[in-house]
């Protein structure tokens, strides 16, 4: 017996939910090569007990500073956006008082705010 | 929304027969929750960098601590499968008819993490061995 599967369900509703659907997906994928491959290189090719602070300030401050700080800043707003996106979908899901959801919602945008100002602030002010 | 609003949503989620889509969902959402929770934790110390270099090395434990090895291992596992099943919903949300293999996908996924996640838990361990 074969199955038959329909179209997957199209996001409906407004178009800011459409955007979101889709950015979980442009950035998920993106996310996955790039975060895959920072633990493989914090892990295998520096080694966990070898981080320490010379390694990152001279990663932002070498040769390859150019590279490092739009690869640590790339990684900073894709993520943040993903992950407080995504909580903000599991509070859609569990959290079905209006006023509690509101209050949630905007503390959420608070910490997204937060975590792309402190971590922007340290990529582009570093200087040894 | 709870698959039956009668029961609490932990029972419903948990007893859900939707098989391994439904476990991949639960172990998806979990997974995101705790590299999200960790994500802020780690703009944090790594802002400390900026901060100076005592105020980042006060935070270092975090990847030098042996006895937090263990966390660090979940975190690698979350992060792996956060990764491989969301290149899997993506597969199945664009190429619909890759619905069809959602077993085989899954179980790919499945290898893939394992793959990943053994050899560096591996590399980890000889490093501390080292």
């Amino acid at each position: 017996m074969t199955t038959r599967y329909a179209r997957t369900p199209k996001p409906s509703g407004s178009t800011f939910e459409v955007l979101s659907w889709f950015y979980m997906r442009a950035s998920g994928a993106l996310l996955a090569l790039m975060v895959v491959f920072h633990l493989i290189w914090m892990h295998y090719v520096i080694g966990l007990t070898n981080i320490d602070f010379d390694v990152i300030a001279g990663r932002w401050t070498g040769p390859g500073g150019i590279f490092w700080r739009s690869y640590d800043l790339t990684l900073l707003i894709l993520a943040s956006l993903h992950g407080m996106n995504g909580i903000r979908f599991v509070t859609d899901d569990y959290i079905h008082n209006r006023g509690w959801r509101a209050v949630v919602k905007a503390l959420i945008a608070l910490v997204l705010l937060l975590m792309v100002v402190f971590g922007g602030l340290v990529i582009f002010t570093f200087n040894g | 929304m709870s698959a039956n609003p009668k029961k609490g949503f932990v029972s419903s989620t948990l007893s859900y027969k939707g098989g391994i889509g439904h476990w991949s969902w639960i172990l998806h959402r979990l997974g995101g929750l705790g590299i999200a929770f960790f994500l802020i934790l780690h703009i944090l110390d790594i802002f400390m960098v900026g901060v100076s270099r005592a105020a980042f090395e006060e935070l270092l434990f975090i990847y030098h601590e042996p006895l937090l090895r263990p966390v660090i291992w979940a975190l690698v596992f979350g992060v792996f499968y956060h990764a491989l099943n969301g290149l899997r919903i993506i597969i199945q949300d664009f190429w619909p008819h890759m619905f069809r293999y959602q077993k085989q996908l899954a179980t790919t996924v499945w290898v893939i993490v394992i793959v990943l996640t053994v050899f560096l838990v591996g590399v980890d361990i000889a490093g501390m061995l080292a």
